[in-house]
This record gives structure tokens, C-alpha cells and sequence, in this order.
């Protein structure tokens, strides 16, 4: 019977860090993929690097992260372009909403400026004319969270870890968990499936909310930042049936990535043409020259959502050396790395950075 | 009394004019579409300076009451809706019917040898295509490489168009060859059309066993290096003309959700009448295998009947049908590209040319989508058409079908239905 | 109607026979349509619009496919550099 410090199932970003994390800290890993390393939601998302501030839990995480995403800065495996925010408000309640995240901003020391409409159109000359403000924050950054996802991997192999590539981890007994092909791996086990955390873990309230991306042939210099409107955090933290919301990402190569929309019990992954065209429209509101461009791709993901819309990051009280850390929503790779810190503490008996109750499995029942 | 059915026919090569005209001849309302400005398809393609071969006129007479939307690209359907989404260069339109018929034809299978990338390397069909629209080749020295009927057929284009046709680089043996035209006499319109392009090639020496090892220039090709038979020569050219046979255009059929074929290049699956899986949904010609301009021809005259409603029409068509597609399983194992097609590729040949990813990169993985997520291949602007079936032959990798929308690039605007567009149902 | 039609390609004057494609002039005036991502120079391959090497700016359009693209009387067609 073999014997591992951790097991981990799910190799996505999620999966990726968390293991790193762990191995680095002298654990022995497994980790356990079925399919592409990195190829669910990992693949699928934005790979935008955002602070969410509107939920003080979340702030906190994505904060943290993506202080530790600076270290990726300059590495080639993260296609780590500093392109920045720019959040853009085209109502008075959106302006309120800019001043509140200026605020916040502000208090936790992360650098925004404030647009007003004569500056916005110098920062950005794609937008629509009659927004009302902006804030911009450099520090931001978009990544290419499959390579990540991969490097991460190949580092915990490096340390002496496991990969059980292809092979799927079907129930969690006794003492760590049974594989699909009957392998049996001894140890505690991290579930870190994205989606698919429910199968192992039933007892956590997961669903899937389903995301519209579309991707543009190449425009150097087109947009310079990720453009996102005020009412993206209400489409995210809301539980409308479906919600779309401007969100437009120049990737380093030129091409444009355009979402972004919210739905749930969609089933399966083709396109829903309706509301990917009232996603494209929202889109056009702000950035009027782009209906002309040339879309390659339409595609759709499906972003692991709790109840309160915080992840899972902790044991499982009810069971013997259970982990989880899943539930991510819309942001699972600002927050992979912080929630990567957050486990290793925690499974390590170590004092963690952040409070780590309201990312408490089971807080829901309680 | 029978309702006057719409068909709407997506191709307008022999296959799709066949079917368009079979369908009106039932009284059907008959809409045709095409990506290309004049119908034709491939095979049938306007030449600006050479009238239609005859075949090509009467196909084209027949379809004078159908209504023609020329210069259009389907870019999405609803299956549950019938309908369609197409745009031109300047306007979006919705196209609904009762029947569809899929005649989309088939694209040319490329695959990479050292300097395919190099400007003057094209497709045998893609300079047979260019020629046609006026691509200069008055002149200019010419080769053709690759394997199959095709390059015949693409040779003799270019000797009419002035082309020094320096050689034909043919892979497949010279005895295979031979013994696949000694069988031609059980179709003796192929027969014909063979003996009448040899004859417009004459003194255009011939390689079997032959392959292109490399195409050579810096920012433009000037040479190209053979291996025939072991024996290594270097024919100095302007244009390289290099095909290794044709592949179904399966798109639209795989949006909407049509069964397909488990072959290596998947067609759509279709019964004897040319009706897919998916009710009301015809596909026929090259779309259903590679079989050929007359296999086309036959199959959309079904498919067009069948629609129409008309099933005994359709019916005494059969046999002819199955004695074309006889010729075209004789053809594809005659011209298979064979092993040493296979390596011609080395570590540092470009594989996915929209990205440029090396073959070597490539290497270190077991399926598409590993490949797709780590290198970029096949994230470009094809899509992996191109890269897509070079890798099936090379690797026997599959790119997984979900159904890719949009078909190809397409407007925002068209995928926003930011126009309002206009739902083409009945005659004007 | 005309027999031929003149446009540009970069700062060249070029002239095709009626009814020819953007392409045409490409192969009169230019060595390439564009830039791969490597920076090679590439041009046309398939003929048919499946391809996209022959990728030019028509009248300022990017992304226009020279090969499918009918040549007009005072076009202007950039490739990349």
C-alpha cells in the first residue's frame, strides 16, 4: 500500500497550487488527473489577476494572492502581462460603485487612479464617449493559467512527487482514496475538483455556473487594459438566473478575449446563441468599434459556485483527513495562490496569514 | 396535396447544383448558398480566362430559377429552429428551411515538409484555385507534388494558364498507379478524363515514388529537392504546387450534431437516400467521403429528390451512386500518403502554421488538447483545419468534436445579432 | 465593363484582369500577404478561404482574406510589413 503525506485530487489551478505548496513545505504528493492538466475551468476562464473587493472575505484572499502572484511576474510559463484594470462606470450607481472600490483600494494600499470622462478616453480610445468615470489599477495583470497549472505540476514532480495521470479518484475510504483503476493511495486527501467536488463531497452545496467567452483574431494595440464595468460584481455576487456583464481582456498577442455572462443549470457546454449575443451587446455599449472585429472561437466554462459565492478552504470536520479547497467562482486563479498558503497553514498547523473561518467547509450548516 | 417544401442547400459545387436542381424539379423553394462569389464549388470554379467545362454549364443552367446567395459563410445553426446564420462581407442574414441539404464539399489535405511555409508553396487545388482567379503563372516554372488525381487535373490548369510544368512528384508507386488505370475501364468517364489529361501533359516528365524532401529559398521559394527512388535532384521553380488528396468539410454537419464516420478525416454518416442522423438533414458529395465530381453529382441529385419528396427519383439513382463511390475507395488506396509522406517532417518543420508550432514541439504529447493548451496549436485563425488533419495523419490524433462555432471568423456584430437580419423563407 | 482593374498593394499600383482576386495582385506585388507569429513572411496556400495566410488590410479591414476577396478599381491593400 503506498503512502503519501497528501493526496491530491484535481489538477487544475486549484489543485496545482495547493500541491506545489505542499511539496515545497517537504510533504511527499500525489496528485490524481483524470484529463488535461489544467483543462476544466482553468482552461476555460480569463486568466484575469483581480482584486474582487466587494466581499471583505474575498478582498482578503484576492489581496493576499495576488501579492503572491508577483513572483510569476517574469516567469515565461505565466504569460504575465501587466495590461491593468479599468473599471468603467456609465451611470451614477456605478460611479458610487468606483468611489466605494476606490476606497478600498486605497486602504489596503493597491494603487488606482481615478478617470474622469476626458481622461478615460485618453487611457483607453476604444471606449464609448459618454462613460462617466473610471478607475484604473496598473498593478493588474492577465496570465496563461494551463501553462501555470502545468509548471506547477512538473515542480511537484521535481520534488519527489506523483502523478497519476489518467486516472480518476472515485471514492475517498479509510485512510486516503480508490482510484478508478483500483489502486487504493494511503494518506490524507485534498479534494481540489473544481465542479466535480461534489461527487467525492456531497455535503458541500457546489453548483455549476456556466460562463460565455468568446476570442478575436489578433489587433495589436486595440485595447490596453482589461475594461470591466461597474456591474460585473453585481452579475458575479448575484444569483440571477442569468447575468451578463461587460468584461473585455487584451491577451499579449493582440487578440481580444470578450465575456463575460453568468447562468445556471445549463446543460452541457454548447453555446447558448441568445445570451452569448446579449453578452456581445453589453460589450458593444462600452466599446463601440467592436462589433467589427473577427471572433474565432465561442465557448463556454462552467465556474465551481457556493451558496455565499466564498470557496471551501479547510478539513472537513465530519470526516477523517478530508480537505477541500473549491468553490472558486470567477476566482479561482487570482485566489489559487493565497488559497494554496491558506491550506499548507492550515494543514500544517501553521498560524495562517488570513482568518480562515469564513472559508470554513461546513459554515453553511452551522 | 403536397405544401411547397424549402430546402436550403449549403454548397454549390456538383453537388449542391445537383441537389438544388433535383429539388426544384419537385416544385420545391429552393435557396442555395455559397462561400465562394459564383457557384462552382472547387472543382467546377469560375476561371476568369476559360469558359466552364461543358459538365459545368449544363449543371449551372439547370439551377437558373433557384434562388443564389453568393459570397456567404455559415457561421452558426440552431438545429431546433432550423435555421442558419450567414454573413458576408457586409451583412448578416438568417437562412430557414424545411430540408437542408449539406454539400460542403471537401478541403485539401496538407501536410508539413521542411519549407512548406516558404511563399510560392501552395496547395495543388490552392494554385489550381489561385490560377483561376488570376494568379500569374504565364511563364513561370511550375511544380507539382504530393499524391493523387488531383495533381493531374491541377497540372493541366496550369499548362492552359501558361505554366512550365517542370514535373509531377507523384508518392504512390509507379505499379500501383499503372494497375489503378488499367482498372479504369469499368468507369469509362474516367477513363476518358484520364486519357484527355495525359494528353494535355505530354512531355511533362513524371516521378512516382516520389516525394518533395524540401522547399528551398529564403523569403521566397526558388527550388525544390526530390527523392525519386532513392535519387536525390534539386529542380530549380517559382510555384510549388504540393497536395496529398482532400478531406470532407464536416463543420456544419458536426454543429448540427450529424453522426459522423470513424475514419482517420471524419464524413458525415448518411443512409442510401443521403439523409443523416438528424431529421431533415441531407448531406451528399465529398462531404460524405472523398468519391469524386461524379460520385458529387449523383449524390446531391438525390439528396435534392429525397427532400424535394421525391423518393422514387431518388431511389433509381442508387446504383449508379454506389458504382461512382467503387471508383473513389479504388482511388483513395491507390493515392494514401505512405510513410515516407508521413516523415518527411523533421523536429523544426512548422506544424500548426497559424502559431507557428514545430512538429518536435508537438511531439512531447499524447492528444490534441494537451497539445492545443500548452503550444497554441490549433488556437489560430483556422482553427486547427489545416494543422487539424496534418496531425491526424501524422499522429492519429482526433480533435475532439464539440461543435466549433463560429463555423469561421465572424463579425461580432453577426454573433451580437447586432443587424437586424433578414430571414430568408420564400421567393421574392 | 473593364477587361482589367488597377489598386494598390502598399505603395504599389497593380493591375489584374477583371473578375481576379485580391490575391492576384498580392502575386504581382508583394513576396508576402503577412507576418507569421515567428515573423516569417507567408502568402497564400489554399486558395479556398480555409487557410488564412493570405490575410491582408483591405481599405483598412484587417484580417480580409485576399484570396476570397474580389479585386475592386482603386482598392488599397496593405500586407504586413
Amino acid at each position: 500500500m503506498r503512502s503519501h503525506d497528501l493526496i491530491v485530487a484535481g489538477a487544475g489551478i486549484i489543485g496545482a497550487a495547493c500541491a506545489q505548496a505542499a511539496a515545497e513545505a517537504g510533504l511527499r504528493v500525489a496528485m490524481v488527473e483524470p484529463g488535461v492538466i489544467g483543462g476544466g475551468a482553468t482552461a476555460a476562464g480569463m486568466g484575469h489577476l483581480v482584486a474582487l473587493d466587494d466581499v471583505p472575505a474575498e478582498f482578503a484572499l484576492a489581496r493576499d494572492s495576488l501579492r503572491l502572484w508577483e513572483a510569476y511576474a517574469e516567469r515565461p510559463e505565466a504569460e504575465f502581462h501587466r495590461c491593468g484594470t479599468l473599471w468603467v462606470a456609465d451611470d451614477e450607481e456605478g460611479v458610487q460603485v468606483l468611489r466605494g472600490k476606490a476606497a478600498r483600494l486605497d486602504a489596503e494600499g493597491i494603487a488606482a487612479e481615478w478617470l474622469d470622462t476626458a481622461a478615460l478616453r485618453e487611457a483607453e480610445p476604444a471606449l464609448a464617449h459618454d462613460l462617466l468615470a473610471g478607475l484604473r489599477v496598473p498593478g493588474e495583470a492577465v496570465v496563461y493559467p494551463p501553462g501555470i497549472a502545468r509548471t506547477m505540476v512538473e515542480r511537484v514532480g521535481m520534488l519527489g512527487g506523483t502523478l497519476h495521470h489518467g486516472r480518476k479518484v472515485v471514492a475517498l475510504e479509510n485512510d486516503g482514496a480508490r482510484l478508478d483503476d483500483g489502486t487504493h493511495l494511503h494518506g490524507p486527501v485534498l479534494v481540489a475538483c473544481g465542479c466535480d467536488t461534489s461527487a467525492l463531497l456531497p455535503e458541500l452545496a457546489l453548483r455549476p455556473r456556466r460562463g460565455h467567452l468568446v476570442i478575436t483574431d489578433r489587433y495589436p494595440g486595440w485595447l490596453h487594459h482589461q475594461v470591466v464595468e461597474t456591474g460585473y460584481a453585481a452579475s458575479a455576487h448575484g444569483s440571477a438566473g442569468e447575468a451578463v456583464a461587460c468584461n473585455v481582456q487584451p491577451r499579449p498577442g493582440g487578440q481580444l478575449l470578450v465575456g463575460s455572462s453568468r447562468e445556471f443549470g445549463a446543460a452541457g457546454a454548447q453555446v447558448a446563441a441568445s445570451l452569448l449575443a446579449r453578452m456581445l451587446r453589453r460589450c458593444f455599449r462600452f466599446l463601440p468599434e467592436l462589433p467589427r472585429l473577427k471572433a474565432l472561437r465561442a465557448w463556454t466554462g462552467f465556474r465551481p459556485a457556493t451558496p455565499d459565492g466564498l470557496p471551501y478552504i479547510g478539513a472537513l470536520p465530519s470526516r477523517r483527513d478530508v480537505w477541500v479547497a473549491a468553490g472558486h467562482e470567477g476566482l479561482g486563479v487570482t485566489t489559487a495562490l493565497a488559497t494554496a498558503q491558506l491550506f499548507a497553514d492550515l494543514f500544517l498547523r501553521r498560524s495562517p496569514w488570513i482568518d480562515p473561518a469564513p472559508y470554513a467547509p461546513l459554515r453553511s450548516a452551522a | 396535396m403536397t405544401e411547397r417544401r424549402d430546402v436550403l442547400v449549403v454548397g454549390a459545387g456538383p453537388a449542391g447544383l445537383a441537389a438544388a436542381a433535383a429539388a426544384a424539379a419537385h416544385g420545391a423553394n429552393v435557396t442555395m448558398l455559397d462561400a465562394q462569389k459564383h457557384p462552382g464549388g472547387q472543382v467546377w470554379r469560375h476561371d476568369i480566362a476559360h469558359r466552364a467545362p461543358r459538365r459545368a454549364r449544363r449543371a449551372l443552367r439547370r439551377i437558373a430559377s433557384v434562388r443564389w446567395c453568393y459570397g456567404m459563410r455559415v457561421v452558426d445553426a440552431d438545429i431546433s429552429a432550423r435555421s442558419l446564420r450567414a454573413e458576408d462581407a457586409l451583412h448578416a442574414r438568417e437562412f430557414r428551411w424545411d430540408r437542408l441539404v449539406l454539400a460542403t464539399g471537401a478541403r485539401e489535405l496538407f501536410l508539413p515538409f521542411p519549407g512548406w511555409t516558404l511563399p510560392g508553396v501552395t496547395g495543388a487545388g490552392g494554385l489550381q484555385a489561385l490560377v483561376k482567379q488570376g494568379w500569374p503563372v504565364d511563364g513561370g516554372r511550375v511544380v507539382v507534388a504530393g499524391s493523387g488525381p488531383l495533381l493531374l487535373a491541377a497540372a493541366a490548369t496550369l499548362r492552359a494558364h501558361g505554366a512550365r510544368v517542370m514535373a509531377i512528384v507523384e508518392q504512390a508507386a509507379r505499379k500501383d498507379v499503372h494497375a489503378f488505370a488499367r482498372g479504369l475501364w469499368r468507369w469509362p468517364d474516367k477513363l476518358a478524363q484520364a486519357v484527355a489529361l495525359r494528353a494535355k501533359l505530354a512531355g511533362v516528365p513524371f516521378h512516382y515514388d516520389a516525394v518533395v524532401r524540401r522547399a528551398l529559398g529564403d523569403e521566397h521559394l526558388r527550388a525544390v529537392e526530390i527523392d525519386h527512388g532513392g535519387a536525390i535532384a534539386r529542380i530549380e521553380c517559382d510555384q510549388l504546387a504540393a497536395g496529398f488528396g482532400l478531406v470532407p468539410e464536416i463543420g456544419l454537419a458536426r454543429l448540427l450534431g450529424c453522426a459522423l464516420t470513424d475514419a482517420k478525416h471524419p464524413a458525415v454518416r448518411v443512409d442510401a437516400l443521403q439523409r443523416t442522423n438528424v431529421e431533415g438533414v441531407f448531406a451528399a458529395g465529398e462531404a460524405c467521403g472523398i468519391g469524386g465530381m461524379q460520385t458529387a453529382s449523383i449524390e446531391g441529385a438525390i439528396a435534392g429528390h429525397a427532400a424535394a419528396g421525391g423518393e422514387e427519383a431518388a431511389r433509381r439513382l442508387i446504383a449508379s451512386r454506389d458504382h461512382a463511390r467503387h471508383f473513389a475507395a479504388t482511388a483513395a488506396r491507390t493515392f494514401s500518403p505512405g510513410s515516407r509522406t508521413h516523415a518527411l517532417a523533421d523536429d523544426s518543420t512548422i506544424a500548426c502554421r497559424c502559431e507557428d508550432v514545430t512538429v518536435g514541439e508537438l511531439r512531447a504529447f499524447d492528444d490534441a488538447r494537451s497539445a492545443k493548451l500548452a503550444t497554441r496549436c490549433g488556437m489560430g485563425a483556422c482553427q486547427g483545419r489545416i494543422c487539424g488533419a496534418a496531425l491526424a495523419e501524422l499522429m492519429g490524433w482526433t480533435w475532439h468534436g464539440h461543435a466549433r462555432q463560429p463555423l469561421f471568423p465572424a463579425r461580432l456584430a453577426t454573433l451580437g445579432l447586432h443587424e437586424p437580419s433578414i430571414a430568408i423563407r420564400s421567393n421574392p | 465593363m473593364n477587361v482589367s482593374v488597377r489598386l494598390r498593394v502598399n505603395d504599389a499600383t497593380v493591375e489584374v484582369p477583371a473578375g481576379a482576386n485580391v490575391a492576384a495582385a498580392l502575386a504581382r506585388a508583394a513576396q508576402w500577404s503577412r507576418r507569421s507569429r515567428g515573423g516569417e513572411p507567408r502568402a497564400p496556400l489554399c486558395g479556398m478561404g480555409v487557410c488564412f495566410e493570405c490575410r491582408v488590410t483591405i481599405d483598412g479591414e484587417p484580417h480580409a482574406l485576399a484570396c476570397m476577396t474580389s479585386a475592386r478599381e482603386g482598392m488599397q491593400v496593405r500586407t504586413d510589413d
